[in-house]
């Protein structure tokens, strides 16, 4: 073997799980047992859970504060809450949901599936995964601390200004929401590259990018899509900070600034950030549906297209937010145009999402219901958007319940209903063992019924001219009968929750053991066993096509995956670099081992936070000396990792 | 065991040359760790300018109070950029083993950041308007201390590379994090041109 300091051949080997090779690696690789271990692993597996279990925790959360929401609405002039509390509650709703539950969920999947579906051990940098984690941890608990504090955001979760102006709004629940939008925006944006990079250079060799699997697709197109967006909302709220604490005039008409900055600049990140949090749900669909069809996806490459494409023209119809704000009617043509072109590449995925169940052969199973389901609701979803695409139209509707129909049709029907589903359908994955499926079927049927009994009479309530954001409402508008009946439909919508959370720890002690590969599914993580250990895989896989498990019964061509023989990479923690677009092998990469810097860097950036909330300066200095200690620590050039000139050893 | 790589035929894939272990060049997940870093950044900088120029535009009266002086900010600018040179002739000699030159390098294109800042610390003071006077003040320095502290940044990447250096961890085999800091300090610089440019110059066309 030619083994130098700097360089050596990979040694390829047929090896099983359960070797004595397979022990050598799980020794290589696993977490230690006990709090330091739990405190400092970076293992993609734990970190993907974490974030599923912190997201799911956030949405039952913003679920309760809807809940409280629904019953002052049930009938009129209800006085269950205060007019206060009730702003206090659909802004804490919003801002949980989209924010604290919609792409921390889809990052829990990712960073869990990413390299299991990559044929890699780890993510590209598993320190950052760690770090992204509790930074989203951390500033999700920041924006809720203002629960404690007595000063809650309350300008809705897109807070616009003047209202947001101190002038309007003073206290610290806005700068709670400002400065938590910044710190969570750190998170986000740790993960987006992340992504981006695990994509370009830890592909299992063979893996073009034409056979990466569509969640990957989507995953990539959120993160690519995210590194541009998040700054703009970031700056938004920062310089809104700044406004309400240092007298700047960005937002102030008085002082030459401008309100519509704000819109501008939020809406800007905030469309792309819709989907961000769709697109991957959507992959979750596109490869967990076929599954249950017993055939590949159909379209698979004007899918992947049709997914990148949405995200490119997500970046130019941000102003469809903006319709009733007076801007020039050039401007709103253009972006209505937009917002109507956008349907074509959603069109193409939901045809090919039909076309798979069409030419397939279904079985039955809860993920599929969820998955059709989701069709169905994205449709509907789908077509309200066209609707107030219109400009005419949505000078109707906007600002009405019409609306709030409309985003809940999207947000809840391509998230949470694929989510559910990518749960039942990786359960076993997670955890070993199957969920209940007579369970999972009154799970799915009460959510669906649930939801559209909640959200469809919210069209009519709109269409009725009920404003959103009230609190209360007279009666003899004719609103009184559908609240009612969202209402009704929002409890058995919880009660859908609560058997989805029901079945979870049900399966979980008593669920029927999955074994590797229970759903007959083509794709990588299925090779491993459940739950795969903390290696992923004794050797790397070679994958020559776009559905390694399904190779001889589909026969498209000669080639063949090499799935149990492949590099070894034995030597520390390592895996393969491979190039971006063919995945040829083009490095060894070193890993790194568990480390406490990503924690302690996230608690120095908590601090920082707080200190800058309370004008604390000097423990502001404090803290960021902290973090540039840390930080100098955490990137400090090591030979263990082969980033200096020293020999380095396995 | 373990036969030295080479798969079947049918395999695209034949491993026949040694990989290189380790972060290097373009190789390295850091390298492009650090372009998409650089790419969010850039987008924030974007996001401060149309800030500028979308306030601008909007503005009821005359938006520029006056026209920013030169005489300061020009040489600045120039001293810059040229600090960029002087890295990448420190990058280019470590890629040849000389740390030497590398150590050099790092010092100077050090002093060279001090020296910018402590220049527009200077600008800063000499302005006529304050944060909070009108949205163009706001603006100027929020925008130019987003910069600055990007900077700051940039000369402690710097300083904890130099320290590196001296501790001779670089070679002409393993170096990529000199690379990596760099690719950063031409940003800052970079970045900087466009905000000169907007800040500085544009005003002269407009009026």
């Amino acid at each position: 073997m030619n083994t130098s300091a700097f360089s050596r051949v990979p040694a390829v080997v047929k090896e099983q799980y359960g070797s004595r090779t397979a022990e050598r690696l799980e020794e290589i690789w696993k977490t230690e047992a006990g709090v330091g271990g739990w405190l400092s692993t970076v293992d993609h597996k734990k970190i993907g859970l974490r974030y599923l279990v912190t997201s799911f925790l956030f949405l039952v959360l913003g679920g309760v504060e809807a809940l409280i929401m629904r019953i002052q609405l049930a009938g009129p002039d209800m006085q269950v809450l205060s007019p206060e509390r009730y702003n206090q509650l659909f802004t804490m709703h919003g801002m949980t949901m989209i924010f604290l539950y919609a792409l921390p969920v889809l990052s829990g999947f990712s960073n869990y599936l990413w390299p299991l579906l990559l044929g890699s051990r780890d993510m590209a940098f598993p320190r950052l995964n760690a770090f992204s984690y509790w930074v989203y941890l951390f500033s999700g608990i920041f924006l809720y601390a203002s629960f404690f504090v007595g000063h809650t955001p309350d300008a809705g979760w897109f807070n616009y200004v003047p209202y947001a102006g101190r002038a309007y709004d003073p206290g610290l629940g806005i700068d709670i929401y400002a400065l938590g939008m910044v710190f969570f925006g750190v998170s986000t944006t740790a993960g987006a590259i992340n992504f981006v990079v695990t994509f370009m250079r830890t592909k299992a060799p063979g893996m073009s990018i034409n056979r990466v699997p569509i969640i990957i697709w989507g995953t990539l197109t959120a993160s690519v899509g995210n590194l541009f967006a998040v700054p703009a909302v970031s700056l938004a709220f920062f310089l809104l900070w700044m406004d309400r604490q240092f007298g700047t005039q960005f937002y102030q008409p008085h002082g030459g600034g401008h309100p519509l900055l704000w819109q501008h600049l939020f809406w800007f990140f905030g469309h792309p950030w819709v989907y961000a949090i769709v697109l991957p749900a959507m992959g979750i669909v596109s490869d967990g549906l076929p599954v249950f069809c017993r055939r590949p996806l159909v379209g698979y490459t004007v899918v992947a297209l049709s997914t990148v494409l949405t995200m490119f023209i997500g970046f130019g119809v941000w102003v469809h937010h903006m319709f009733a704000t007076g801007l020039p009617p050039i401007s709103l043509s253009f972006f209505s145009a937009a917002s109507m072109v956008i349907v074509i590449p959603s069109a193409v995925a939901v045809f090919a999402w039909i076309a798979t169940i069409f030419t397939g052969r279904p079985v039955f199973k809860t993920p599929f219901y969820f998955f059709a389901g989701f069709v169905f609701l994205f449709t509907l979803g789908g077509v309200s958007g066209f609707m107030t695409a219109a400009v005419p139209l949505d000078w109707q509707l906007t600002d009405t319940y019409f609306i709030v129909a409309h985003l809940h049709y999207v947000l809840l029907g391509i998230n949470v209903f694929p989510v559910v589903g990518g749960l039942y359908f990786w359960f076993p994955k997670f955890t070993g063992r199957l969920m209940d499926e007579r369970l999972g079927k009154w799970n799915f049927w009460v959510m669906f019924v649930g939801f559209n009994l909640a959200f469809f009479p919210m069209h009519i309530s709109g269409l009725l001219g009920m404003p959103r954001r009230i609190y209360t409402y007279p009666s003899g508008l004719g609103w009184e009968w559908p609240n009612l009946i969202t209402s009704i439909g929002a409890f058995l919508f919880a009660i859908g929750v609560l058997l989805l959370v029901v079945n979870v720890v049900v399966s979980l002690k008593r669920g029927r053991v999955a074994g590797p590969n229970p759903w007959d599914a083509p794709s990588l993580e299925w090779l491993t066993p459940s739950p795969p250990p903390s290696f992923n895989f004794v050797t790397i896989p070679n994958v020559a096509t776009r559905h390694p498990l399904w190779e001889e019964r589909l026969d498209e061509g000669p080639e063949r995956s090499k799935l149990h023989e492949g590099m070894l990479l034995d030597q520390g923690r390592e895996t393969i670099g491979t190039s971006t677009l063919d995945s040829e092998p083009e490095a060894i990469l070193k890993m790194p081992g568990d480390s406490y810097v990503p924690l302690l860097c996230s608690l120095a950036i908590t601090w920082m936070t707080w200190a800058a909330l309370m004008h604390w300066w000097h423990s502001l200095e404090l803290s960021s000396v902290l973090l540039l200690l840390v930080t100098a620590v955490w990137l400090w050039p090591r030979t263990e990792l082969g980033q200096t000139a020293e020999v380095p050893h396995g | 065991m373990a036969k030295t790589a080479r798969m079947n035929d049918d395999t695209e894939m034949e491993i026949a040359q040694p990989l290189p272990i380790g972060s290097v060049g373009k190789a390295a997940s850091g390298w492009w760790g650090m372009q998409c870093l650089i790419a969010t950044e850039a987008a924030l900088f974007a996001y401060l300018l149309f800030s500028y120029f979308y306030l601008g535009s909007q503005v009821h009266g005359p938006w520029v109070p006056e026209l920013p002086k030169l005489k300061i900010a020009v040489p600045n600018t120039i001293l810059l950029l040229a600090s960029s040179f002087v890295l990448h002739w420190g990058e280019t000699g470590i890629r040849r083993g000389k740390n030497g030159r590398l150590v050099a390098s790092l010092v100077v294109t050090l002093l060279m950041g001090i020296v910018f800042m402590a220049l527009q610390g200077v600008e800063w003071h000499n302005k006529p308007f304050r944060l909070g006077d009108h949205a163009y003040a706001s603006s100027y320095f929020v925008t130019t201390g987003f910069h600055m502290m990007h900077v700051a940044v940039g000369l402690i990447v710097l300083a904890v590379l130099l320290l590196a250096a001296f501790g001779r961890r670089f070679s002409a085999e393993r170096h990529v994090p000199v690379s990596i800091g760099a690719l950063y300090w031409h940003f800052v610089d970079i970045v900087w041109l466009c905000v000169f440019t907007t800040f500085y110059i544009t005003p002269y066309f407009s009026s």
